[in-house]
């Protein structure tokens, strides 16, 4: 069953910011969240991960609750990559995926062996094995990401939950990294903002509005006019594109209805 | 210039040169079959440079610790025969043979006092100090993620000073606090106003530091008003070993007590190691990597604030040492608390042993202020530090 949220909700000052969420992510799959701002995506990430606890409700890792799982246990199986993340240090590619293996730590050291095994692993699988001795300020914004995936990988975590981790980066390094978490062996959570990235690289997406989920499926049956519509206030056109499998979203400028709340 | 903070050489230009390289490591279209990420030949080459570095860098990271502790002996023993009166290595050795080993080699009755009563509990409580204030510099510029932390620049040091004037010169707390207590209290006290100031600012990494020349002026005016209200010429004297510092006329038992929190202190920090480089992307990702944030911060801090205290309430407030040897040390081993932390101990521990060995000859017989020498090294590489801050961001 691994990690799921069951009606989790969380308020902020007297605000509902998550509102009876159920994500039930099916394993090895990846789940594109969508929403616009302040439409609780990032709080629910925060939910699942267990720095925050819902006020009502519960997240699950296999069949205990989130607040029971030891924190060193739960970073082995759940691993978090968010936004943007940089350091003033000069620390070593190579040193900062070797981050992820902190869980992996006992009371009086670790094991080098399995250390080495999962650092090369997640240097191998996001391609920066070249990179390894390099320094994290000469990356470029697309590699630092990905060396926080690898960082992640690191922690040979079951569940990825990554926060829009392509937001500061051009569109090539965009689709250079949803291929990559598409292909990892583990399952994702992904929050993201552009329909058509979330509809080329999701196997099932979530849609909140207002701290809640307002549609739940197949890119294809979740991506309408209507919802794009009701939840984004804009017009937009979907056209299914049979022969590559695909849903392609195009907005009308001019068409722009009056902001919904939000 | 050429100070030990000045950046180290990038193998790479930034940004923009990696790009090229990008396009090679994956595939871009999600429809298409997979790609390798790297070609299977660079990928050995690659891990067994890297296994043959890691051996190197073992071998290396021990033969640097035992030649840093070496030279760390030589060095004390190099610092106490420095002075007006004169007193070679030998005579040095056999002093510290007879105390020891109860080697019972005939020495002047002179050179034993000037040697064991005199220049090596001085030397060895610089020591403590360099290695016991680098380590708070260490821990404070990595849990506040900010390279401009350290225990003086912060106001500890001052509110600490503060916390000593009371209860020394005010009388303030009874018999029960004494002077390492006061300045434990302090140094609580100060840190947590410049914390507390600093979320107030507005809570950024950079707030840290302008919050902590806010209470370092203000406790060092406080440390000064107290002087000078009780104005005992004595005591008034007083106010330039509590702002300066000064390791005039230190005897065993502050070898004993500096030495012994320094060396906890050290242990501590040693078992915190990975824990300080979880905090090398700031709280969240510390979390994610299964941390307590906040016990970890609260718990390392206080040590910090305890080594700061008790280092002050012997030498007083000598500035810069936590602030610079850091950053020296991660010019040496890199950014991993593992090397880092015995690293700065030992370089903070032979860089304070020569710049008091040099306050003490500089302007013999009068001695210079522990903090004098300390700010001038400090200062530049605090400068270089902001400017090289700036060009980053």
């Amino acid at each position: 069953m691994s990690l799921h949220a069951e009606s989790v909700s969380w308020s902020r000052g007297g605000a509902l910011i998550v509102d009876g969420v159920t994500l039930h992510p099916t394993p090895g799959a990846t789940v594109g969240l969508l929403g616009p701002n302040g439409s609780g995506k990032s709080s629910l990430l925060r939910l699942m991960q267990g720095v925050m606890r819902p006020s009502s409700g519960v997240v699950r890792l296999d069949d205990d609750e989130l607040g029971s799982v030891p924190r060193r246990r739960l970073a082995r199986r759940v691993a978090v990559v968010g936004q943007h993340a940089d350091t003033d240090m000069d620390i070593r590619v190579e040193d900062v995926v070797r981050l992820g293996r902190i869980p992996h730590r006992g009371a009086w050291g670790g094991d080098p062996t399995a250390d080495a095994a999962a650092v090369a692993e997640a240097l191998e699988q996001t391609g920066l094995v070249e990179k390894a001795d390099r320094l994290w300020h000469t990356l470029s914004g697309g590699e630092r990401q990905r060396a926080q995936i690898a960082r992640a990988l690191a922690q040979q975590p079951d569940e990825l939950l990554l926060d829009e981790p392509t937001n500061h980066l051009d569109i090539r390094h965009q689709l250079e990294l949803l291929t990559l978490v598409t292909r990892l062996p583990v399952t994702s959570v992904v929050a993201l903002h552009d329909l058509n990235l979330a509809a080329m690289y999701c196997d099932h997406l979530v849609v909140l509005r207002d701290g809640a989920v307002v549609a739940g499926g197949d890119p294809h049956e979740v991506l309408t006019p209507e919802l794009i519509a009701e939840v984004y206030g804009v017009a937009a056109e979907v056209r299914h594109d049979a022969a590559r499998r695909r849903v392609v979203v195009s907005f009308d400028p001019t068409a722009a209805l009056p902001a919904v709340g939000g | 210039m050429s100070s030990p903070a000045a950046p180290a050489a990038r193998p790479a230009p930034p940004s923009t040169a990696c790009d090229a390289a990008d396009a090679v490591a994956v595939a871009v279209s999600p429809t298409e079959g997979s790609s390798p990420p790297s070609s299977p030949s660079a990928r050995t080459t690659g891990t067994a440079r890297r296994a043959a570095g890691r051996a190197r860098a073992a071998l290396t990271s021990a033969s640097l610790g035992l030649g840093g502790l070496a030279l760390l002996v030589l060095s004390v023993g190099a610092a106490v025969t420095l002075g007006p009166a004169e007193v070679s290595l030998v005579n040095v050795r056999d002093v510290v043979l007879n105390h020891l080993a109860d080697a019972q080699i005939p020495v002047r009755v002179s050179e034993d006092a000037i040697v064991w009563q005199e220049r090596l509990p001085r030397a060895l409580v610089a020591a403590a100090c360099g290695a016991g204030l680098g380590l708070c510099g260490a821990i404070m510029q990595s849990l506040l993620r900010n390279p401009l932390a350290d225990p003086y620049v912060l106001g500890v040091s001052s509110g600490a000073s503060t916390g000593a004037v009371a209860v020394g010169v005010l009388g303030l707390g009874g018999v029960g606090l004494g002077l390492s207590g006061g300045a434990f209290l302090g140094a609580l006290v100060a840190f947590a106003l410049v914390l507390a100031l600093s979320r107030l600012a507005g809570g950024g990494h950079d707030r840290v530091v302008l919050a902590g020349v806010a209470g370092t002026q203000l406790f060092s005016a406080l440390t000064s008003l107290i002087v000078f209200a009780v104005a005992d010429s004595h005591e008034t004297r007083g106010v330039m070993f509590w702002l300066l510092g000064s390791l005039e006329g230190v005897r065993w038992d502050d070898v004993a007590l500096s030495a012994g929190v320094v060396a906890l202190g050290t242990l501590i920090c040693l078992r915190s190691a990975h824990a300080l480089d979880a905090f090398a992307f700031g709280d969240e990702i510390a979390a994610s990597l299964g941390l307590s944030v906040r016990k970890v911060r609260l718990g390392l801090l206080l040590l910090t604030a305890l080594m700061t205290a008790t280092l002050v309430s012997v030498a007083g407030a000598i500035g810069f040492v936590g602030l610079v040897l850091p950053h020296a040390a991660r010019l040496l081993v890199g950014p991993r608390h593992v090397r880092l932390i015995p690293t700065t101990a030992v370089l903070g521990a032979i860089f304070m042993v020569w710049v008091d060995a040099g306050s003490r000859v500089a302007f013999a017989p009068t001695p210079l202020p522990a903090g004098v020498g300390t700010a001038l090294i400090g200062v530049p590489v605090f400068v270089a530090l902001l400017a090289r801050r700036r060009r980053r961001a």
